[in-house]
């Protein structure tokens, strides 16, 4: 299968960027509002990938993530369940990694593990930041993958936190996948390169099969390779650092 | 009835907790479900929840306050915890308040405790809240029962306003009193008009004319017949090249037939070109993308809200001018904000009375902005922040919004029969009179009289308005679209149906609360909503688009061929017009205008160390980084933004211009800039118009964009124009934009005024803000990748500097920090600048420049030292070399803010070609980039005047 469905709720905002990135990608991306999916007029199984993108879903009112996630436990809880234990790529970016954590997909199967709270600052943050990805992660959008990756992130409430001995299980299935660094390579707690003060320089998870991936950078804004801030003083790369992410993902679609 | 009051307390250690007092059928279960599965987040919060009377039979230790909205204040979390109810099915709950609660370590006196409340918790116009050293149950009790009382059940009522055969004092206190701000002879002819009818008018109908009628809706200033006179001469004037300053020169004035005709609408006329699809007439100007696209611009000010509640007024002016854009059927797809601010470091023992901090309202207004254009997720990609002690009680906000429509998607056709169909939010009696109030001049009480005209925004409900249009237009649903924007509903079915009539039925209309009167509905100015004409067989299509999106939309009535608007609630007839009176039956106002040249300032001692001076410039809030501002505003969502605000090796230097690329598949681009200097303004506006177009275009061609497909808008922010001084000014400035349009063949397609930007305190002082314009400007670039930053890029480059310096430090930035102002302003050479910028222009598209940057406030100096710190490379220039038509002091050099100047950065092997394309245009290689992180400009002896290590340069503009 090869269609990907990008959620739409009000408030969500960055499901057109989301589409092109997919479509660049090869997939076929379909914006479907939620309302649909529970009345029934669109089937979550008749597609082979979820992506759940960035914005303010119900204005973020009750936190981040919140009420949208509230919205799929009640209303699409089965189908998702279903969805994800078939081991079908889901995505969610910014507000979309928020929803996952707070409907418990993220990090595994269970509301109240982890959150994502104010950052650190508390400013909403727009810049670009440097991750680390760990290559030993089972996250299927990452495969392959390792090094530095370039991506913007854009949020107030990013600040990654979970328990002790939450975070050693995390760390033990490599379900942390990505992690803010510093200018020596290291993830890092300091602003501004940790731009929210994430624990451990958290800025992505996935679940222990790897088939669900949050993250709070931005790869739907950085697809092209006019979108690096630094093409002008380094040269252009043939795509923007945020493509491989979203090419795993359309791989890994079409093998379930 | 059952209430309950749940408290959400962080685990980090805090002074604040959260509150929700929840009402309706409730058993405490349904309590412990919202609780537990809604309203706190068991990793971050802990929370407890009690029957709202048990809570409050506990005592609270310590000194607490307690803040709510007041009732009828939008309250988005609250509405957010209905929906969140609903979801989870619990059907029970009726009523949701949100709540902070702050513990404070006073003192002993609870008006010490009230008064630090007041200027740091809480906005009195738009929050309530319980106060105390020590909680009592039945005060506190008092105050929750308050903020559930829902308002009085009434009786629509129409009333009839006695307007036959009254006085001329007596029409000026009806005008008055019912913030009509209406004139005399408007008065006069309303009267007039009722007295042929033979009957009075109605409240819905006096308030609908008072709308309409009103400076925001009908800029009567801009429409006014001007006579002008002027003392002294502007000296010898080249009719050819200012042909509007020198028709001002006349012998016996001049006289105007209107500013918008004469000058900007004529200038547009001479300079239009086929790309431009729609000017001056539509809710934004339109110009041609390409062969599929169109692209729309408007530019608002939110200038009185944001005086009083800077949040909400900001918040409410960025929603508003992006339904100006979805008003003319176009994606929203970038905004601007230009903000104008007392200084921030005043001395609160300077501020008058009911007048909020500089600081206080910067905070606001900034996160206003940033909260409603982070939630529709549309980039802030440019703008600017001025300060002025003159901005104090009168603070300027400038919201942009760009769009981007299918070429011919938006129709402008409505037919009598057609539906008239009211979408998005719901009607309250928030907004009344905002037309009217920003046509009257603040005072110490202001506050006090016109809180309702203040608002807070719900930009959810606005996103997902704009969601369901954007598909409506594509399915072709209405015949007709405008927002719902100032003088309410009043303001969009009029205009809507001004060549057909319309038929009304308020009773339709969904309100927020009960309680409200049929001519408040009518004009509420309530937001998120649009108006749309409907055929009749596309109202179920679009009622059922809109309900699976959760979007509320109700037919109201319909469009007619009666020429009439009438307005009903049930029996009661609250409007019948005629539209003809109701259009053009208007008085055209006769204002006069007399020009004083401003005084030359004393001269000043001339021995400055200009280092120091540097420094201090960088460090001057006008010129220092915004950074800490920009951050907050994400300028990245929709992935188009190819130039970012803040550019450099780091990413925190100061762009010239915001590049975006709208289309996945096309790399062809859009240019956005800005140019603004009140400080010209104080001096000349005809000079500071000149300046503010030239510092636009200088923006955009400093990043790429080509100067001749480049469109501007206007936007006027000024004083009293009844005041003779004061329109004296508003002439000169749009004689300005006309003589500027024209020199440069560049069109404005769209423009505002804001009038009437004066404070009254106390003692009866009135101050005026600084003659203010800004000129946004839009321009396309066929290649994005064509665009370029202004960091330095490589040492061993050479740096040129384009375009002529005289000596011009009249309003320079340098003098206010300890530098000289002469008293020249800086007068753009109509006769040269359009061919540098066009040379410029084709420099870049050559692919022979590095860097550009333009030079503006604080001159080459300041231009030098940020193209420097930005790209992380020393420069080491000669001031020498610099090209002049006499010679000049050092100092002049240094701090002239002469218009049309670029600093730009080459390669050695491009410098053949990048002179090429420059040919005869006036432009010298004054030094090179170095590796070596400093700053050093040479006298014209060639010793270092400037020798500054860049992070101390940096580090001063970062300050």
């Amino acid at each position: 299968m090869t269609k990907v469905l990008v959620l739409r709720a009000p408030g969500i905002n960055c499901d057109a960027e989301a589409a092109e990135a997919l479509e660049l990608a090869g997939a076929t991306a379909e914006r479907v509002h939620v309302n649909r999916l529970a009345e029934g007029s669109v089937q979550l199984a008749d597609y082979g990938m979820l992506l759940i993108p960035g914005g303010f879903a119900y204005g973020d009112h009750l936190g981040a993530g919140r009420m949208l996630a509230v919205d799929l436990i009640y209303r699409l809880r089965e189908d998702l369940s279903r969805f994800v234990a078939d081991g079908r790529p889901v995505l969610g970016i910014c507000n979309g990694f928020q929803v996952l954590v707070k409907t418990g997909l993220l990090p595994s199967d269970n509301v109240g593990q982890a959150t994502l709270i104010d950052n650190a600052s508390g400013n909403y943050e727009c810049r670009w930041i440097k991750l680390g990805l760990n290559s030993a992660s089972p996250c299927i959008f990452t495969q392959g993958l390792s090094g530095t990756l370039d991506l913007p992130v854009g949020h107030g409430e990013g600040r990654f936190l979970t328990d002790q001995a939450t975070f050693e299980k995390l760390q033990a299935n490599n379900q942390i996948v990505v992690q803010y660094l510093d200018q020596a390579d290291q993830p890092t707690m300091e602003y501004p390169a940790n731009p929210n003060g994430a624990l451990h320089g958290i800025a992505g998870i996935c679940n222990p099969a790897g088939n669900v991936f949050g993250l709070m950078p931005h790869p739907d804004r950085a697809f092209l390779p006019q979108h690096h801030p630094q093409w002008r003083r380094r040269g252009l790369d043939k795509e923007g650092p945020g493509m491989a992410i979203f090419r795993n993902g359309v791989r890994a679609m079409a093998l379930v | 009835m059952s209430a309950y009051l749940v408290t959400v307390c962080p685990r980090e250690a805090d002074n604040h907790e959260r509150l929700y007092l929840l009402a309706g059928d409730l058993s405490s279960e349904d309590v412990q479900r919202l609780t537990l599965e809604l309203l706190h987040d068991p990793v971050a919060h802990t929370a407890t929840w009690q029957a709202l009377d048990a809570e409050l039979a506990a005592p609270k230790a310590g000194a607490l306050v307690e803040i709510a909205f007041r009732p009828g204040v939008t309250d988005n979390e609250a509405e957010t915890i209905l929906v969140g109810a609903r979801h989870i099915g619990i059907t029970g709950l009726k009523q949701a308040k949100t709540l902070r609660r702050v513990y404070v370590s006073a003192g002993q006196d609870e008006a010490v405790l009230r008064q630090y409340a007041g200027e740091h918790l809480l906005n009195d116009l738009i929050e309530t809240a319980y106060i105390t050293l020590e909680a009592r149950s039945a005060e506190r009790l008092q105050f929750y029962q308050h903020l559930l009382q829902l308002p009085a059940p009434h009786t629509p009522t129409v009333t009839r306003v006695a307007l036959r055969g009254v006085s001329d004092s007596e029409l000026e206190r009806i005008s008055r009193e019912g913030i009509l701000a209406l004139s005399l002879a408007e008065m006069q002819a309303v009267r007039d008009y009722f007295e042929d009818l033979g009957r009075d008018p109605t409240d819905g109908e006096l308030e609908t004319l008072a709308q309409t009628w009103s400076e925001h809706c009908r800029h009567k200033t801009f429409r006014a017949t001007i006579s002008y006179q002027q003392t002294g001469s502007d000296g010898a004037i080249d009719p050819a090249l200012h042909p509007a300053l020198a028709e001002l020169n006349a012998a016996n004035g001049a006289t105007i037939n209107g500013l918008l005709n004469h000058y900007l609408r004529s200038a547009t006329d001479a300079v239009s070109n086929a790309a431009l699809l729609s000017a001056f007439v539509d809710n934004a100007g339109i110009v041609a993308f390409d062969e599929n696209y169109e692209i729309s611009f408007k530019v608002e000010t939110h200038n009185h809200p944001s005086a009083l509640e800077p949040f909400g007024g900001a918040n409410t002016g960025v929603g508003g001018v992006v339904r100006d854009v979805l008003g003319v059927s176009a994606k929203p797809i970038a905004v601007t904000d230009v903000l104008c601010f007392g200084y921030p470091d005043l001395p609160e023992s300077e501020l008058s009375q009911g007048v909020l901090h500089p600081r206080r309202i910067r905070e606001g207004v900034v996160a206003g902005v940033r909260d409603y254009g982070n939630k529709l997720g549309i980039p802030n990609v440019n703008g600017a922040v001025w300060y002025d002690h003159g901005y104090t009680a009168n603070p300027l906000v400038f919201c942009g919004t760009l769009g981007i429509a299918p070429r011919g998607s938006h129709p402008r056709g409505v037919q009598p029969g057609d539906a008239i169909v009211v979408i998005g939010g719901r009607t309250g009696r928030d907004g009344i009179h905002g037309a009217t109030f920003s046509s009257v001049e603040l005072t110490h009480d202001t506050a006090e009289t016109v809180g309702a005209a203040v608002q807070i925004g719900d930009p959810v409900t606005e996103k997902t308005v704009i969601d369901v249009l954007l598909q409506a237009r594509d399915l072709g649903l209405y015949s007709a679209i405008t927002d719902c924007g100032a003088g309410g509903l009043s303001s969009a079915v009029g205009e809507m149906g001004e060549e057909t009539g319309a038929v009304v039925e308020l009773r339709d209309v969904p309100l927020k609360y009960a309680g409200l009167q049929p001519w408040e509905i009518w004009i509420s100015e309530a937001q998120e909503r649009m108006v749309v004409s409907v055929p009749p067989q596309n109202v179920q299509t679009l009622l059922d688009l809109c309900r699976g999106e959760d979007v509320e939309a109700t037919v109201i009535g319909h469009f007619t061929a009666d020429g009439v608007l009438t307005v009903k609630h049930n029996q009661l007839t609250v409007v019948e017009l005629d539209m003809a009176f109701l259009h053009s039956g208007g008085v055209q106002f006769k204002l006069n205008a007399a020009w004083q040249p401003a005084a030359k300032p004393a001269a000043k001692p001339a021995n400055v160390d200009h280092n120091a001076l540097l420094k201090a410039t960088l460090g001057q809030p006008i010129v220092a980084s915004n950074e800490n501002i920009v951050r907050t505003y994400d300028h990245e969502v929709q992935a188009a933004t190819v130039l970012k605000p803040l550019v450099g090796v780091d990413e925190d230097g100061p762009g010239d211009a915001g590049v975006l690329q709208p289309l996945v598949d096309s790399r062809r681009g859009v240019v956005l800039g800005c140019g603004l200097n009140p400080l010209y303004g104080k001096i000349d506006p005809y000079w500071m118009a000149l300046a503010a177009v030239d510092e636009a275009l200088r923006n955009i061609v400093a990043a790429g964009g080509d100067p001749e497909q480049t469109w501007i808008l206007d936007n006027f922010c000024w004083g009293d124009p009844k005041l003779p001084d004061r329109l004296a000014g508003l002439v000169r400035a749009s004689a300005g934009c006309h003589d500027a349009a024209l020199a440069y063949r560049t069109p404005f397609i769209s423009g505002k005024d804001s009038l009437n930007n004066e404070y009254r305190d106390a003692e009866g002082k009135r101050v005026a803000i600084p003659p203010t314009l800004l000129i946004s400007a839009m321009a396309l670039v066929p290649d994005v990748l064509q665009t370029i930053s202004m960091d330095a890029k490589a040492a061993g480059n050479a740096i040129y500097l384009v375009g002529l310096t005289h000596d011009e430090r009249g309003g320079a930035v340098s003098g206010l920090v300890g530098g000289i102002d002469n008293g020249a302003v800086p007068k753009v050479n109509l006769a040269t600048a359009p061919s540098v910028h066009k040379a410029m222009h084709a420099a870049i598209r050559a692919n022979s420049v590095r860097a550009c940057h333009d030079l503006s406030e604080g001159g080459l100096a300041v231009a030098a030292a940020e193209m420097a710190f930005a790209g992380g490379f020393g420069l080491s220039l000669e001031l020498s070399a610099v090209p002049t038509s006499t010679a000049l002091s050092a100092d002049a050099l240094l701090w002239s803010e002469s218009a049309t100047r670029f600093l730009v950065e080459v390669a050695p092997e491009q410098a053949a070609n990048f002179e090429a394309q420059l040919g005869t245009i006036a432009y010298a290689k004054i030094g090179h980039v170095i590796a070596e992180p400093r700053l050093i400009i040479n006298d014209l002896a060639g010793q270092a005047l400037i020798d500054s290590d860049l992070a101390a340069l940096k580090a001063a503009w970062q300050a």
